[in-house]
């Protein structure tokens, strides 16, 4: 035997302990793993922009005192009732079944007290949403679950669904863990079943087929309620292009970070652009068809400051959407129920099984022993205050560049800290004009 | 009988005066002029009265249609009567794709022939197809039921839920999870009610139709628990 050292046991960084335990969990199950939320990789993303503020070239407004509007106008281009909401910041769709009923309630009570709307999903509408949200958007997804008229008719807006951040090009799942009697009733369903959701629209393929779809949802509802088209974060140039042809009056641009309830852990970390991408190629779009601020622009995907909030409307965005964060702030994935993380085998934080139904929390489950525990008062209450946070947090930053309306802010208001933050966002490098992609130099 | 030029008044005015009947109305019976294929005809509406459409139609005519009777005296375009919830739509000619899609109840009669994805995604609609149905119907059927006199094109029934599905000719090829299934006597008397409400009794027994249905082998994910992991 030597006496020289041996080298240290050293970790692939290809095949880390990761990468490895996902192998062997394959091999022994023989099923791609399944979870909920958006991606957990590292992207560019809005923490890579900074504001600059004003100084002698630009002034401030004094913070606590000049006005700095917020509120936004969805659904101006052909709707006879558009969307007016105090906030730009607006709930994005999630669904009955996905989460609970109490889950939905506070979703709509905590929108309605912050002056904002809340968005149905593809379990249909259900009456606590539509009792305590005053205004709701009721989308139309390929599945139809729960489709009708009437529906159609008490919605203040409805967004034609066709693809997600999450999985652009993917369908909805919900397990048979969630299929509870209420969920299989509403969605004419086997209880108990894997459910898969069709990818594609059943009655209509390709943009001149959307614009007769968006034309018939138009006349069913007498042409009173604005229409959304929500598009993944794929080709969003043209998609938001294609989007605005067939006659949207709003489009809705989810970035891959943007959550879902379940899906392929594959298809949410290797499918879709991050929202830092997406964003200024649909402002271009809008911009080259002369529709920039005529047909809005809500985007999502990782939102989760009133700071995120403001570069996401610097970069042109009209409104912004939440998920993943209202979740948390109604109390998902909250340490107080580290003990029972532990027993899934997970932590606080971490959790993303929502599939499973069986959420500590009591917010993505239809288990009613769990969804007890969750009380959707207080649940609305703390989702009022984050917003009202957020937005509080967005108009210290708007005032601070010197604007009285959160949408005066503008791409010239940041600089970015990465390469791939300038190029993607289309703002140059802090202490440079030097923006990766476009003409001109340091 | 209330007549009206679609070519001259538009569908915009159409479609309000037929939203606008609610309840008891002494204008049950409505007759369509010159729709030229247009879209959207009568799409949206609520109320017990009959509508007769004089010519062909475009996309999603009757979309939507809740307690109204509907006959196209021509041929209807894609998206027929999606997403009925109740009443009854009668088309005298061919249907383009997608008829009946994702409808929830009601009866979709179609004299002629069927496109592809004839009732795609149905909830609860009856539809009955005098002629034959082309490729990928009744494609993620849920519930109700689909009968065919004439032939079934390619997949018939793929990724089938609780829909049923009688065809009296042949099927090309049965979808993924799509069986023959037993006809049991229950199957007879729906057979037999669909077709006289069909417009197909005179043209059709039910003892001449077979079965189709979903095998329930998709209904969940096959997970091998090779080792507890």
């Amino acid at each position: 035997m030597s006496d020289f050292p041996k080298t240290p046991p050293r970790f692939s960084a290809t095949f880390t302990p990761a990468v490895n335990a996902e192998i062997r969990r394959a091999a022994a199950s023989g099923i791609y793993d399944i979870r909920g939320g958006g991606t957990k990789r590292h992207l560019p993303h809005f923490d890579d922009l900074l504001f600059l503020g004003a100084s002698i070239s630009r002034y401030p407004l004094e913070g606590y005192r000049e006005k700095c509007a917020t509120d936004v106008w969805l659904g101006t281009r052909f709707a006879k009732k558009p969307i007016h909401l105090d906030i730009p910041v607006t709930i994005a769709g999630m669904s009955f079944g996905a989460l609970s009923g109490p889950a939905k309630e506070a979703l709509g009570r905590g929108a309605s007290a912050a002056g904002t709307s809340t968005t149905t999903g593809d379990g249909g509408m259900t009456e606590e949403e539509r009792g305590h949200s005053n205004t709701l958007v009721y989308q139309y997804l390929p599945s139809r679950y729960g489709m009708n008229p009437d529906d159609l008719r008490r919605a203040d807006a409805i967004e034609v669904v066709v693809g997600q951040g999450a999985k652009p090009g993917g369908g909805g799942m919900l397990l048979g863990q969630k299929i509870s009697d209420r969920v299989a009733n509403m969605r004419n369903l086997p209880k108990g079943i894997d459910q898969r959701s069709a990818c594609r629209h059943p009655d209509w393929t390709g943009p001149d087929d959307l614009e007769i779809k968006i034309m018939e949802i138009r006349e069913i509802t007498d042409w009173e309620k604005p229409i959304y088209v929500k598009v993944g974060g794929a080709r969003p140039y043209y998609d938001t292009a294609l989007a605005v042809k067939a006659g949207a009056d709003v489009v809705v641009l989810d970035g891959m970070q943007g959550g879902t309830a379940a899906t392929q852990d594959v298809f949410i970390e290797h499918v879709g652009m991050p929202i830092l991408a997406c964003i200024p190629q649909a402002v271009r779009a809008l911009q080259d068809l002369g529709m920039h601020r005529k047909v809005q622009l809500i985007v999502s995907g990782g939102i989760r400051s009133g700071a995120d909030v403001a570069k996401a409307m610097a970069l042109g965005a009209d409104a912004v959407a939440i998920g993943t964060a209202a979740l948390i702030a109604l109390g998902d994935n909250d340490p107080k129920w580290e003990a029972e993380y532990q027993k899934l085998g997970t932590t606080a934080d971490a959790y993303d099984d929502w599939h499973e139904g069986r959420d500590p929390a009591g917010i993505t489950t239809q288990d009613p022993e769990l969804y007890k525990r969750f009380d959707p008062i207080l649940g609305g209450r703390r989702l009022k205050n984050y917003l009202k946070v957020m937005t509080l947090e967005a108009q210290t930053i708007a005032r601070a560049c010197g604007k009285n309306h959160l949408h005066n802010l503008e791409p010239e208001d940041l600089c970015a800290l990465t390469i791939e933050a300038a190029a993607m966002a289309g703002v140059p490098i802090a202490g440079t004009n030097w923006i990766p992609g476009r003409t001109g130099g340091f | 009988m209330q007549t009206f030029d679609l070519g001259a008044e538009g569908l915009r005015a159409l479609n309000s005066s037929l939203h606008a009947l609610k309840g008891q109305t002494n204008m049950t019976a409505w007759e369509v002029v010159n729709p030229k294929g247009a879209h959207a005809i009568a799409a949206g509406v609520d109320a017990p009265v009959d509508i007769t459409v004089r010519g062909s139609t475009g996309y999603y005519c009757a979309g939507m249609n809740k307690q109204a009777t509907i006959r196209i005296k021509g041929s209807a375009g894609p998206g027929v009567a999606e997403n009925m919830m109740s009443g009854t739509v009668i088309i005298d000619g061919d249907a383009s794709q997608y008829a009946g899609a994702t409808g929830r109840g009601g009866l979709l009669v179609i004299k002629g022939n069927a496109s592809s994805r004839c009732g795609i995604s149905m909830k609860g609609i009856n539809i009955v197809v005098h002629g034959n149905i082309g490729h990928m119907s009744a494609f993620m059927a849920q519930s109700g039921n689909l009968v065919v006199l004439g032939n079934a094109g390619e997949a018939l029934g793929d990724s089938l839920y609780e829909a049923r599905l009688f065809v009296r000719g042949t099927v090309k090829s049965l979808g993924t999870d799509c069986i023959e299934k037993e006809m049991r006597p229950e199957h007879f008397e729906i057979l037999e009610d669909l077709l006289k409400r069909g417009e197909a009794d005179a043209k059709a027994r039910p003892e001449e139709f077979r079965r189709y249905g979903s095998a329930r082998q998709l209904y969940n994910f096959n997970i091998d628990n090779a080792s507890a992991y």
